[in-house]
């Protein structure tokens, strides 16, 4: 029997005339990758945002094993379990890439009311930012400054602060997306023995990595769930053919 | 209990903080430290009191520069209402001298408590605001203790207060201009070191992120508004003690400590100085002093001269006077505290 995480119900979001998220219903189950894949602008950015709480949905409801959390703060979501990553790169650009990753540990190792011992000199802390940097192959880079790093690793900073937080739901923002063949072959490897005891949705633009990962894909166009199956029904789906997948 | 066993590829990571920093500034940092102190001394002994009082403003102003350095430098809040702390803490010492209560033990906690509570209710809602709306909602909430404590007719007004007596410690005499220096100057270390443990405190890693990408803390579960709110707090505190002290200073407690112009020009001692470094704002205090002093001396139109400076320093100098202490002049290279 599978359990259900994550659960979204008639999700509504429009900007104006715009409707990012018209009426989405979907779930997702334990140990499973769920990509979520669509053309530029179909709101996949912004449906992570509303599972996540930055924006708040017009209507509709996310429900995260069992509990509505629709309305729920940023901050609470991640305390129960969910993380994300970021599309476009979101670290703290001038603190070190170990700082960084300890500072996405210290936020779920108690409360950080403490004002006397150097963070920089916690062992705790530096030990588990160590293995996520460890996680990601970015080890090596540990003591320099995130605005060093080239775009690719800091693709990888990025996931490693959002596994740092020992999430239970990942929600990844084109993680692949700006990095080189072999970190991306290296990234499907750990995104692959993520799943386990967790569940990711993944929002992907390469092809390979969504059909090699994926246990289902959700098809998302103009904000619109046009199909939702395992990556045979998906390849099969006249629909997503028509719509997305036909140029192919 | 066993010692805990410290992982080999951890050890370079480990490293603690060093308060005068690790790089080339570290000495020349140390060398003005020691002529902030040693200077007013020795021209104290040569019978000059004009200094000694001047090192004093210094120093009381330096504290206060401190204390919004926390927030603005390292925090990323620009509030534009830090004079209001200043002239509740020299309120705190004013009012109960005038009631005939003189104890420095009195006035000092009163002074740093009623800045606190003032931080908490006004924070509490300005936090609420980001950028432009921060900067204005801090300076309404100044100007609303402004003209509150202005419109306080029992405790002088506009005319201000004079201060008969300055705050009695018992086992020292501030009312003596060097015991008054001293203590200002060690109350200054004590701020700097406090805020050096702070800003490297899981607390300050928090509060620095913030600063650095505020949408990245909340994803990573922080709640921001009750970190900023608390690092608000300890700042007005902070602050607080350094109106006490200016309020003893000048022997005369007046709204003037407490004008928009006067948070003004803590924000440009903080700038000035090198905002986000511990030293900063030090430096921050006695350039801005100094010059206002010397410029002033010329011509009372010395305020243009002033601003060019200020903008000048401003727009090209990085850093601010922090930068210039802790630049490696051979390589070229800036080697900052962060
Ligand atoms: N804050 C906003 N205000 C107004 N419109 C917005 C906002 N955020 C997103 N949109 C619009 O909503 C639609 C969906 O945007 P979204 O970023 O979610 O797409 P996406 O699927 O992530 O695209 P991409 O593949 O380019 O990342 C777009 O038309 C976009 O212009
Ligand atoms: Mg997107």
């Amino acid at each position: 029997m599978s359990k259900t995480l994550l659960k979204v119900e008639s999700l509504k979001k429009t900007f104006g005339g715009v409707v990012a998220t018209d009426d989405v219903s979907f779930d997702v189950q334990l140990n499973e990758i769920h990509a979520v894949i669509g053309p530029n602008g179909a709101g996949k950015t912004t449906l992570i945002t509303q599972l996540f709480g930055e924006q708040l949905p017009d209507a509709g409801s996310v429900f995260f094993q069992g509990e509505n959390i629709t309305r729920l703060a940023t901050n609470k979501r991640s305390a129960k379990g969910l993380a994300r990553s970021f599309q476009i790169t979101s670290v703290f650009f001038d603190f070190s890439v170990l700082d960084n990753v300890a500072l996405a540990v210290q936020a779920h190792k108690g409360h950080s009311f403490k004002f006397w011992q150097a963070a920089t000199t916690e062992i705790e802390l530096r030990q588990a930012a160590m293995d996520a940097l460890h996680k990601v192959k970015l080890d090596k880079r540990a003591s320099m400054k995130a605005s060093e790093l080239s775009h690719g690793e800091r693709r990888q900073l990025e996931i490693a602060m959002a596994l740092a937080t020992n999430p239970v739901f990942l929600l990844l923002d084109e993680p692949m997306a700006g990095m080189g063949a072999e970190e991306s072959a290296s990234m499907f490897g750990l995104l692959k023995s993520l799943k386990e005891q967790r569940a990711i949705l993944l929002v992907e633009h390469d092809m390979d990595v969504v059909f090699g990962l994926a246990d289902r894909i959700s098809v998302l166009v103009y904000g619109r769930l046009i199909a939702t199956g395992t990556p045979d029904e998906i390849r099969r789906n006249p629909q997503v053919r028509e719509a997305y997948l036909g140029e192919e | 209990m066993s010692v805990q066993e410290i992982p080999k590829e951890l050890e370079s990571h480990l490293k603690p903080p060093l308060l005068f920093g690790s790089g080339r500034g570290r000495v020349l940092t140390i060398f003005i430290m020691v002529l902030l102190f040693a200077l007013p001394m020795l021209a104290w002994g040569m019978g000059n009191q004009f200094y000694l009082d001047f090192s004093s403003r210094i120093v009381c102003l330096a504290i206060a520069a401190v204390s919004l350095n926390l927030i603005l430098g390292y925090g990323g809040l620009v509030s534009f209402g830090h004079a209001a702390f200043v002239g509740i803490g020299a309120y705190a010492v004013g009012i109960p001298a005038y009631h005939g209560y003189e104890s420095a033990w009195l006035h000092f906690p009163l002074a740093m408590f009623a800045a606190a509570l003032f931080a908490l209710v006004t924070g509490a809602i300005s936090l609420r605001t980001k950028g432009v709306y921060f900067i204005m909602i801090t300076m309404a909430f100044a100007q609303m203790a402004y003209y509150f404590f202005l419109s306080l007719e029992e405790y002088g007004g506009d005319d201000g207060m004079t201060l008969w007596d300055r705050s009695d410690f018992g086992f020292i005499d501030i009312s003596n201009k060097l015991t008054f220096f001293m203590l200002a100057y060690v109350l200054l270390a004590v701020c700097i070191c406090l805020t050096f443990k702070i800003v490297h405190s899981r607390f300050g890693m928090v509060l620095r992120g913030c600063n650095s990408n505020e949408a990245r803390m909340k994803a990573l579960g922080y709640n921001t508004y009750a970190y900023r709110l608390t690092a608000y707090v300890i700042s007005g505190a902070m602050c607080g003690l350094a109106g006490a002290l200016i309020g003893n200073l000048q022997d005369f407690v007046t709204t003037d400590t407490m004008t928009w112009t006067r948070s003004g020009e803590l924000m440009f001692m903080v700038i000035l100085g090198g905002a986000g470094s511990l030293f900063g704002p030090v430096l921050g205090a006695i350039v801005f002093l100094l010059l206002e002093e010397i410029l002033s001396a010329y011509t009372i139109h010395w305020h243009l001269p002033f601003g060019a400076f200020l903008i000048f320093c401003v727009l090209f100098v990085k850093g601010g006077m922090n930068g210039l202490v802790t630049r490696d002049w051979i390589t070229g290279s800036k080697q900052g505290e962060k």
